[in-house]
């Protein structure tokens, strides 16, 4: 049985992990692939448009690499499997789209709760409920952050190709390991699904985080460790036998109604994110520094609107791009210079009306902030956002 | 430990499983899980695995409180997703002895879909379920195990659904190990628990079990109830599995208990490992 824990925990099976190279290659199937490099070990989901390639081909790889694949009976099923092979010291995965992605809701609060480090595939679809499974939509940005009850925090993540399905999903395991965190790689139906280069570097150079186990005795263990912000994990059967609760705890795992432990506990949920903000939030700044206004949007619809904005350009107007790369935390101090020197904002997403209140949020009073919601089902083509651009740009 | 607090003579033997500075425990008295729990804690002791190896998964409502009691690597998750939360732990240490302990609420009715798949894929964990015929924490509503004509604080007028037969559907869906006991039999209940650890497959021990609560409604206080178990229980392991169903409201009805299944399908965990040599083609 010893044999089993050390191929999962320390084999990196290298042989058997995709080289390193040039390839013309699927943004769900990189995904996949990015995650066995990030030492992913345990996939469990359930079939849902689109994001089954990942699933089919977890099927196919993960028993090469020593790792498991559970076809579960729903998505609730699969995310409190990923949540218990994860406190096994097991990197564990999930991918789904809207409909399985609301169905997680639940596990994704424990697993905050709780501190347990997973990852989430939502590659997303049209909504709402069955929407159109197989087209484009922009929908979960708020569900992924406020979709369970209660105050946590989560990351979550907005590749726009398959180069950053592949970067970001490892990414992913990364900060989901460092800080315990559940996190979400918030994909969408276009890139997901979009087949183009990917450059996979060298093993050696993709940076790979394991988990920080304790280093004091048993007796001393303190699962919940309020002197730390991400405190050491400890996973079943190493002997610090301690309990873990989703009920409010203690440090020691023990429940508890007591608001200062509340107030301890919650806080630190919240600050072990909020504080790393700056570490973990990620975005991508075009020709920012001039601009009189700014064009913010993310994904596939990233894509459309770095077109528009060259065609902007090239018509003498000064316009840049913002293309956030993690939802949350939202990188929104990447956009203060601009907003510093006036610049108008427009943000473009697809859905009607979701990142433009987070926008909202922290620069409403300063500069104007337009909006351009797009019905979910096709992403708005290079000329649908010139025209907003011009519209909202000879405004003055 | 609390000031005050003294354990009897017959739970020093389990007192080094016990996590003594959360008691006193929340359970009323005259409930059942306390000796499920000593019976558990027993069996970890007897049983040749060691203690640190040993794994308890729960969900939500009195039963799942038991993880919090035993000083074992212990979960206590979200309701009815134990089952799947052990699953996928079990399956990625099968050095672990995982057992879920839940009720008849958490495992039945919203966990339901997970035990069925869990029994059909024949996941190597061990699952003690707690039938006490009511949902107990929340004040007493009807669960799917309620005896019909019990009256819950949410069947005022008596409970006209039907009822799980646990055994009987478990071994329909071919767990590998089923059996069902009560507290009162602490012998045969921590033997067939022994039992169940040596099981490669999904095994599962119903524990009819006595709840104050229920019981203030349907004029059966928990000693009421382990009369019944004395006066009503027959222990028949070859019994016809499909006429085992509970009525606790009519005293013709025996209650069968016994070790009923036993059979050696292979584990989901054993195939997958298989599996694997045969994709790395070693």
């Amino acid at each position: 049985m010893s044999e089993r824990i050390s191929l999962l925990a320390t084999e990196r099976a290298e042989e058997w992990l995709l080289k390193p190279g040039v390839y013309f290659m699927q943004g769900n199937i990189a995904s996949a692939e990015a995650a066995l490099i990030a030492g992913c070990r345990f996939f469990a989901g359930y079939p849902i448009t689109p994001s089954n390639e990942i699933a089919e081909h977890m099927s196919r790889r993960l028993p090469q690499v020593g790792g498991y694949f559970i076809q579960f009976e729903d998505e609730i099923a699969s995310v409190n499997a990923i949540i218990g092979a994860a406190y096994g010291g097991v990197k564990s995965m999930t991918a789904t789209s809207g409909p399985g992605f609301s169905l997680m809701q639940e596990a994704i609060g424990l697993a905050a709760m709780i501190e347990a480090p997973i990852v989430i595939v939502d590659v997303q679809r049209a909504g709402p409920s069955t929407g159109i499974p197989t087209l484009v939509g922009q929908g979960d940005i708020m569900q992924a952050k406020w979709g369970s009850h209660g105050d946590y925090e989560v990351v979550a993540y907005l590749p726009n190709s398959v180069q950053e399905m592949f970067d970001l999903t490892i990414e992913a395991f990364n900060t989901a390991w460092e800080y315990r965190v559940p996190v979400i790689v918030l994909a969408d139906q276009s890139v997901g699904q979009m087949i183009e280069r990917l450059r996979v570097p060298p093993l050696d150079e993709i940076k790979i985080v394991e988990r920080k186990a304790p280093t004091v005795p048993p007796e001393e263990y303190l699962p919940f460790d309020s002197r730390y912000l991400v405190p050491p994990m400890a996973v079943a059967g190493e002997g610090y036998r301690f309990h873990v609760t989703s009920l409010l705890h203690t440090d020691k795992g023990y429940p508890t109604t007591s608001h200062e432990h509340s107030v301890k506990l919650i806080t630190r949920l919240i600050r072990k994110i909020r504080e790393n903000e700056k570490i973990i939030g990620r975005y991508e700044a075009l020709a920012l520094d001039d601009a009189d206004l700014v064009v913010v949007a993310y994904g596939i619809t990233s894509r459309s609107a770095l077109r528009a904005v060259r065609e902007a350009r090239r018509e003498g107007l000064k316009v840049g791009l913002f293309r956030p790369i993690t939802a949350w935390p939202f990188p929104y101090w990447g956009l203060r210079e601009a907003v510093d020197r006036g610049a108008k904002i427009l943000v473009v997403e697809i859905n009607m009306g979701q990142m433009v209140r987070v926008v909202r949020e922290y620069y409403s009073n300063l500069v104007e902030i337009h909006f351009m919601p797009w019905a979910p089902g096709a992403v708005p083509r290079p000329h649908d956002i010139l025209l907003k651009i011009k519209e909202v740009y000879g405004g003055e | 430990m609390s000031s005050g607090l003294r354990l009897g003579l017959r739970t020093e033997s389990i007192k080094s499983l016990l996590r003594l500075e959360r008691f006193p425990h929340i359970w009323c008295p005259g409930c059942g899980i306390g000796t499920v729990v000593k019976c558990f804690a027993e069996a970890v002791l007897k049983s040749d695995i060691p203690v640190e190896k040993h794994v308890v998964v729960s969900g939500i409502g009195c039963t799942s409180r038991a993880p919090g009691y035993l000083k074992l690597d212990g979960f206590h998750v979200i309701h009815g997703r134990a089952t799947p939360f052990a699953v996928g732990l079990k399956t990625v240490r099968q050095d672990l002895e995982v057992t879920v302990i839940a009720g008849d609420g958490d495992i039945l009715a919203i966990g339901g879909n997970h035990f069925i798949h869990a029994i059909r894929r024949n996941d190597d964990i061990n699952v003690i379920l707690v039938n006490n015929f009511i949902y107990g924490m929340t004040g007493g509503q009807y669960g799917p195990t309620t005896t019909k004509g019990s009256v819950t604080t949410t069947s005022p007028y008596g409970y006209i659904e039907g009822s799980f037969n646990v055994p009987y559907l478990a071994a329909a869906l071919g767990a590998n190990f089923v059996a069902r006991w009560t507290p009162l039999h602490t012998k045969e209940l921590t033997a067939a628990m022994l039992e169940m650890f040596k099981v490669d497959g999904f095994a599962i021990i119903e524990v009819v079990s006595p709840c104050l609560i229920y019981g203030e409604m349907n004029n059966l206080p928990p000693l009421e109830v382990m009369k019944l178990f004395r006066d009503r229980t027959v222990i028949d392991h070859e019994a016809d599995l499909s006429k085992i169903d509970i009525d606790l409201r009519n005293p013709e009805k025996p209650i069968v208990l016994g070790n009923f299944v036993k059979r050696s399908r292979p584990s989901y965990q054993t195939l997958v490992r298989e599996l694997i040599k045969k994709a790395r083609g070693r």
